[in-house]
């Protein structure tokens, strides 16, 4: 019998399904977040995510998130990542419990890829938002424990060379949005700051220079959102989609406009 | 009333075997070639929906001859198999050599239990840090996998390529040269010899320069460009992201066997 072990099981080979979602669900339950049976009744303590916001740009969209993590009144990082690039033409950012959300984001990216290599197209960006919107839909149980994702989604459409915004709810609703969205405890506060500062004709060093400006809000009104840390040089991170792809803005970069924020605000204090 | 007969094991492995063989030399050719910054591997595949060429993984590739259905099917589950891998493990943990032993456990097992073999001859390759490190494995429709230095050819008029390329290859040719070389070869069908051009080929390559998934289809003006020896171009561009494939369905074109 080592044969059939080391051999690929049938259902390997059998045709269907081009989502690795729905194989995982099939092969290795254990492996799905959604999957897993939570015990009731009870809420746990787990690291949470806060505050993401994307925009709308001359030529593209933007993700941002800052670095902070709380669990209750404490801090439980103060470097985690929540913004990610999904493949080469959209990002995700997540808040809530941090765990369940990186792993839904490292199953989207599978997710992804696997769409495009099996079919040997990319999934259009529509068809990636409802992707992610039926796996949040899927982790309703879990909400209900405490244990929430709220992703905020972005991307690049090659169909209309457009960056498009989507936003979602617990129970995996799915809604575009226009110019500019933020999701999280801080949200509000960037919401407010984005409503004064945002424009249309915004360049891609203009955006990334008002997202910070709006996080840095958030960070100053929310206690759950981490503003930019001078002393160890954490910084939020940014991803841009725009024409030439999906990337991340290097973190010299940040850092020179957080500063320039900084200072801003500190003329302001001083007048 | 019949009587059933009796048919030794050794004819009836050899009845298979060679019923695989015929359906694989039946088919046209597919070339698999080291060169200075990554692995090559070329067909003559007129259809550009119905690969014969695939992505597997981040630094590993799939080519098949024979029956498309059958290796299509292998190439979907080589699919599942790495990124069902690579997520619970890591990226790093994705190894052709994992790969190629399932697929010949996989066709071990099908040749010797199911109604009839499969007509497949697949190889699975694998980009390393340098060339010394790059890994070819070809299998055949019984599950005997060889592991190939340089380049491998198969399907039909295989043997004569192989002769072509023994005489041709050497380590360090630029992709221009190795794809000149391949193509050169793919034409060469005995007497007369067929000039193909770029759009009566499927070119893809692993590039040692690119960063994660190092798989990249060559076509059109490039691969134009490559098969020129008047043109200067001899790599694919490191910064260049490739044309994004468009979502087009499977046209009627009857796929080749």
């Amino acid at each position: 019998m080592s044969d059939d072990e080391a051999r690929l099981p049938a259902s390997y080979l059998r045709p269907g399904s081009s989502s690795f979602n729905d194989f995982l669900r099939a092969e290795r339950p254990e492996l799905v977040p959604s999957a897993r049976p939570v015990p009731v009744g009870e809420r746990l303590e787990a690291p949470h995510g806060t505050t993401i916001v994307a925009l709308q740009y001359a030529g593209g969209v933007l993700v941002a998130g800052d670095r902070r993590a709380t669990m209750g009144n404490l801090i439980a990082s103060h470097s985690i990542q929540k913004v990610f690039l999904a493949d080469d033409w959209s990002a995700v950012g997540i808040a809530g419990t941090a765990g369940v959300a990186i792993e839904l984001v490292r199953l989207f990216q599978v997710e992804l890829e696997h769409y495009e290599k099996i079919e040997g197209a990319m999934l259009s960006l529509r068809g990636k938002a409802n992707r992610l919107a039926s796996m949040i839909r899927g982790n309703l149980g879990m909400a209900l424990q405490g244990l929430a994702v709220v992703p905020l989604f972005a991307g690049y459409d090659l169909d209309d060379a457009t960056g498009r915004i989507y936003s979602y709810d617990v129970t995996g609703g799915c809604y575009e949005e226009r110019d500019y969205h933020a999701v999280g405890s801080g949200s509000l506060f960037a919401r407010g700051a984005l409503k004064k500062l945002w424009r249309p004709e915004l360049t891609t060093a203009e955006a990334v220079r008002t997202v910070l400006e709006a996080l840095y809000d958030a960070a100053d009104d929310d206690s759950a959102t981490g503003g930019p840390d001078l002393g160890r040089r954490i910084w939020p991170t940014v991803a841009l989609l725009d024409g030439e792809g999906a990337r991340m803005v290097p973190d010299a970069e940040i850092e020179d406009l957080v500063e320039q924020v900084v200072a801003g605000r500190r003329e302001a204090a001083r007048r | 009333m019949s009587m059933p007969f009796y048919v030794s094991p050794e004819q009836l492995m050899k009845d298979r075997a060679d019923y695989a063989r015929k359906g694989i030399a039946r088919g046209r050719a597919v070339v698999v070639l080291a060169y200075d910054g990554g692995i090559a591997f070329v067909a003559e595949n007129p259809s550009r929906a119905l690969h014969k060429i695939s992505e597997i993984y981040d630094r590993i590739a799939f080519a098949a001859v024979g029956k498309y259905n059958e290796f299509e099917n292998l190439r979907v589950a080589g699919v599942r198999y790495a990124d069902l891998r690579g997520y619970s493990y890591d990226r790093s943990d994705v190894t052709a050599r994992g790969l190629a032993n399932a697929y010949a456990q996989t066709l071990g097992t099908i040749f010797t239990q199911e109604s009839k073999p499969y007509e497949v001859e697949i190889v699975v390759a694998q980009i390393g840090e340098t060339a010394d490190q790059d890994q070819i494995y070809r299998l055949m429709y019984d599950g005997s996998v060889a592991d190939e230095r340089g380049f491998v050819a198969m399907g039909g008029g295989a043997e004569r390529i192989t002769t072509g390329l023994k005489q041709g290859w050497r380590p360090g040719l630029d992709l221009g040269a190795v794809l000149r070389l391949a193509v050169g070869q793919l034409g060469d069908d005995g007497d007369a010899g067929r000039e193909l051009s770029a759009d009566q080929l499927e070119v893809a390559v692993l590039d040692r320069h690119r960063q994660r998934r190092t798989f990249r289809r060559v076509s059109g003006g490039l691969l134009e460009a490559l098969l020129s020896t008047d043109d200067p171009t001899h790599d694919v561009p490191p910064d260049d992201e490739g044309p994004v494939e468009p979502g087009s369905p499977p046209t009627a074109e009857a796929p080749e066997t």
